[in-house]
């Protein structure tokens, strides 16, 4: 096997150059920043899981004992608005795409390291104005909040909440323009666009849809709040307003927010399986182009979420059809890693479970998705729980798999730890077991009619709520494992050398943790992506950093 | 592999550890700040947005409430910010060719249009408060009502479309003043640090790159003036 030697690790990593509360929170490093964006992302995903299982255990019983239809209400707008707002649209993109865009491009840091830590600042922001309307008396109106319910009737902290929203659209917004910009002028000499690794690509599609959908929904929930408080009227239709408006709007950031969950995870997907198939990706610029094509498609197909909203039957007919062919480019990107795993020497380590797993739930995720762009199927699943399962097979399925998948690969060079293998790998099936008990019924349960966002249904409905219920047991058992165990990992696990799994990427040829700058020196690169070739060829030339190569 | 190798401009104060040198460090800023006007693009246009769908709803009430705003003081205002993009570009050029003086004299003019433009518009706002035109409940007791045989309102338009229009109105040319005041901000910081003489004909980036900023919302304006005060003018009223 051959092996790729990176330098020998000195003492000083980014971990330990300084020392104190005051060097992490004024840091300009983008891995202590990404640290920073880890822990935060976590603490609102278990909040928003606490959600999740009040929601599951209110389920259980047709009647509402647990909670009633008022509180009901709050709790899955909350599980929602935590988790698409401050779980799974900063998820992969603030944590591993901070910690390795500048990493695998050879750069020192991001182009922008003080705008970096400000968009953790402003997350951080509208996660307390957030938390203060979930403590103030929550807010009832769906993540969607659609008007004229949200401007008019409600009785909650729709204010509140829209306004922790709409500050922490700005700090995806910043993420997104300094990935762009990293990526256009910070890449080692050598590194060309098609040399970069495709978690690069797909990152650079994630900080398109970013920056061209963010700015949309702060326009559009700036617009809410105004007219909740001042009764202005654009989308009141009692003076002349239209509510549609403001699904178009809102759908328009929403939509395309969808692919800003899954796209990064798919950059993650692609790592892992070529790494640990150690084969090149199958048609690497098909991958590539097929992130930017998703990124493209996301923005002409919102309207399949207005098919029952009074919407022209043309435009539900082009909609639908553009909604379809968004499916072209995902399933290359499916075929592609299909194609990658034959005849590749692939290893069942925890990464790869769970992008082996992301496959599967994201294949059944998407297909499920076409029944909902056919205009006809769409009317019988409209609002019902074959529609929450759909999403959640990939939101969670995809989102969240990509994530802890990518999260344990980069783990050693994250933590300079090796996390427990045994547990990682237990895990790993244990999610995606109660995973899919979780959801999975809930498909049949949404076919057969039962409609989302109520407290109470009909009897016949309890088994699939009941199989549900008792997988999202499992599956809060299977997050909170890891939640230990790479904690633990970090004081007691073992120590990591600098590329545990044995690749050519560039994060891989520098120390475990890295220091502050990230490399020794300046790389030059003169490899291909995913090149498994003999050591003498992909040896690292450069010199110290006060000697900067030029690029090539 | 690279064959020749560049000297790491140490020693200049403005290049950032990060970089390698300041052309890099110049490239990323110009292009950030491209891609942020990108999302102000993104941000206006959704009320551009509304404004057009309103437009296209309610053409006769648009065009009476346009009537009512005031024109001479909108013409007035364009030009100013055009004059001002144009010390703007003084400013940047001087700077470039290593002028502090030029470009000192260019940045006050440019904060003083700013300014001027900022005054007009408050002019024009206090003139629809008097006549009661601000939208809603904005201005706690002072709801929009203004005087029906003032705005010439026509038969069949409703004074709730007219007021969608004014809210349009607000949202828009407020949205575009708050860009103004922070223009004007990010001015007077510029002028700080060239009276202490940072920027050369080395290191001009942020002067380039406000100047981006500054043309930008002067060009929202360029389209505000028309779509507000001239489109449909005539028609209606009167």
């Amino acid at each position: 096997m051959e092996e790729f030697t990176p330098p020998v690790p000195s003492k000083i990593n980014y971990i330990n150059a300084q020392y104190g509360l005051k060097s992490w929170l004024l840091t300009k490093d983008h891995k202590r920043i990404a640290l920073l964006y880890l822990g935060s992302i976590t603490f609102f995903f278990f909040i928003g899981g606490i959600y999740a299982m009040l929601i599951r255990l209110e389920l259980l019983t047709p009647q509402g004992d647990l909670l009633q239809s008022t509180t009901y209400n709050k709790v899955f707008t909350q599980h929602g608005i935590i988790m698409v707002f401050f779980f799974l649209i900063p998820s992969i993109p603030a944590t591993l795409g901070n910690f390795l865009v500048p990493m695998m491009i050879g750069a020192k840091d991001l182009a922008f390291p003080r705008i970096n830590l400000l968009s953790w600042y402003i997350y951080m922001l509208g996660g307390i104005v957030t938390i203060y309307a979930l403590l103030a008396g929550g807010v009832d109106t769906g993540w969607t909040f659609y008007t004229p319910f949200s401007t008019t009737f409600s009785n909650s902290y729709v204010v509140a909440a829209g306004l922790g929203i709409f500050i922490n659209g700005f700090s995806s917004i910043l993420t997104g323009l300094n990935f762009i910009v990293t990526i256009h002028t910070m890449r080692a000499p050598g590194m060309t666009w098609f040399r970069l690794p495709l978690f690069i690509w797909s990152h650079y599609a994630t900080s398109l849809v970013m920056i061209l959908g963010t700015p949309v929904i702060a326009i559009t929930i700036l617009l809410v709040a105004f007219e909740r408080v001042a009764r202005i009227g654009i989308f009141d239709p009692a003076v002349g307003g239209d509510p549609v408006l403001f699904q178009h709007l809102f759908w328009f950031y929403s939509h395309p927010a969808v692919y800003i969950m899954i796209l990064p995870s798919m950059g993650v997907v692609s790592e892992l399986i070529a790494n640990f198939s150690r084969k090149n990706i199958f048609g690497y610029s098909f991958v590539a182009f097929s992130s930017l094509a998703i990124a493209v498609f996301g923005f002409l197909v919102w309207g399949h979420h207005l098919f029952v909203s009074g919407q022209s039957i043309y435009a539900g007919m082009i909609f639908s059809f553009l909604s379809f062919a968004v499916a072209v480019p995902s399933a290359i990107k499916v075929f592609n890693w299909t194609a990658t795993l034959y005849k590749g020497s692939i290893s069942f380590d925890t990464p790869m479970l769970y992008a082996l797993g992301f496959i599967g739930l994201f294949t059944i995720g998407g297909m499920t998705g076409l029944f909902l762009a056919t205009l006809g199927i769409d009317v019988h699943v409209t609002d019902t729980y074959f529609i929450v399962a759909h999403f959640h097979y990939i939101m969670v399925g995809g989102a969240i798999f990509g994530y802890l998948g990518g999260l344990h690969y980069w783990w050693p060079k994250i933590s300079g730890r090796m996390y427990p293998d045994g547990w990682g790998r237990f895990s790993a099936l244990l999610i995606f077991a109660g995973f899919n008990l979780t959801f999975f019924p809930q498909f049949v349960a949404g076919y057969l009619g039962m409609p989302r966002r109520y407290h109470a249904y009909p009897p016949e409905f309890q088994v699939f709520n009941v199989l549900s219920t008792a997988g999202a047991s499992i599956l809060a058992v299977g997050y909170l494992i890891p939640a230990v165990y790479l904690v633990w990992s970090m004081r007691y696990g073992k120590v990591a050398p600098g590329n545990p799994w044995n690749l050519p990427g560039l994060e891989w040829r520098t120390q475990s943790p890295p220091p502050t700058e990230n490399f020794d020196y300046t790389p030059v690169v003169t490899w291909e992506a995913y090149e498994f070739a003999p050591p003498e060829e992909t040896e690292v030339v450069g010199r110290f950093h006060d000697e900067v190569p030029e690029k090539v | 592999m690279a064959e020749s190798y560049v000297e790491h401009e140490v020693g200049h104060p403005a290049l950032q550890h990060h970089f390698a040198n300041l052309e890099q460090q110049r490239e990323a800023g110009t292009l950030g700040m491209w891609v942020f006007l990108v999302t102000e693009i993104m941000f206006f246009g959704g009320m551009f947005l509304a404004y057009t769908l309103y437009r296209s709803k309610y053409p006769e009430a648009f065009a009476i409430a346009s009537n009512h705003l005031d024109i001479k003081l909108g013409a007035i205002n364009t030009a100013v910010l055009i004059f001002s993009s144009f010390t703007m570009a003084m400013a940047v050029y001087s700077t470039q060719i290593g002028k502090r003086r030029a470009q000192i004299i260019s940045l006050v003019a440019t904060i003083i249009l700013g300014l001027a433009f900022l005054g007009i518009k408050a002019v024009e706002y206090y003139q629809k408060y008097e006549d009661h035109l601000i939208p809603g409940s904005l201005i706690p007791g002072n709801p929009f009502n203004p005087d029906p045989h003032a705005m010439h309102l026509t038969q069949g338009v409703l004074m709730q479309h007219v007021q969608m229009f004014y809210w349009i109105y607000f949202a828009m040319t407020g949205m575009h003043a708050l860009h103004m005041i922070i223009g004007v901000g990010l001015l007077s910081v510029l002028l700080y640090f060239s009276v202490k003489g940072r920027y050369s004909p080395e290191y001009h980036n942020p002067v380039e790159v406000i100047g981006l900023y500054w043309h930008f919302v002067d060009i929202v304006w360029i389209f505000l003036f028309p779509l507000l005060y001239l489109l449909g003018r005539h028609t209606g009223g009167h």
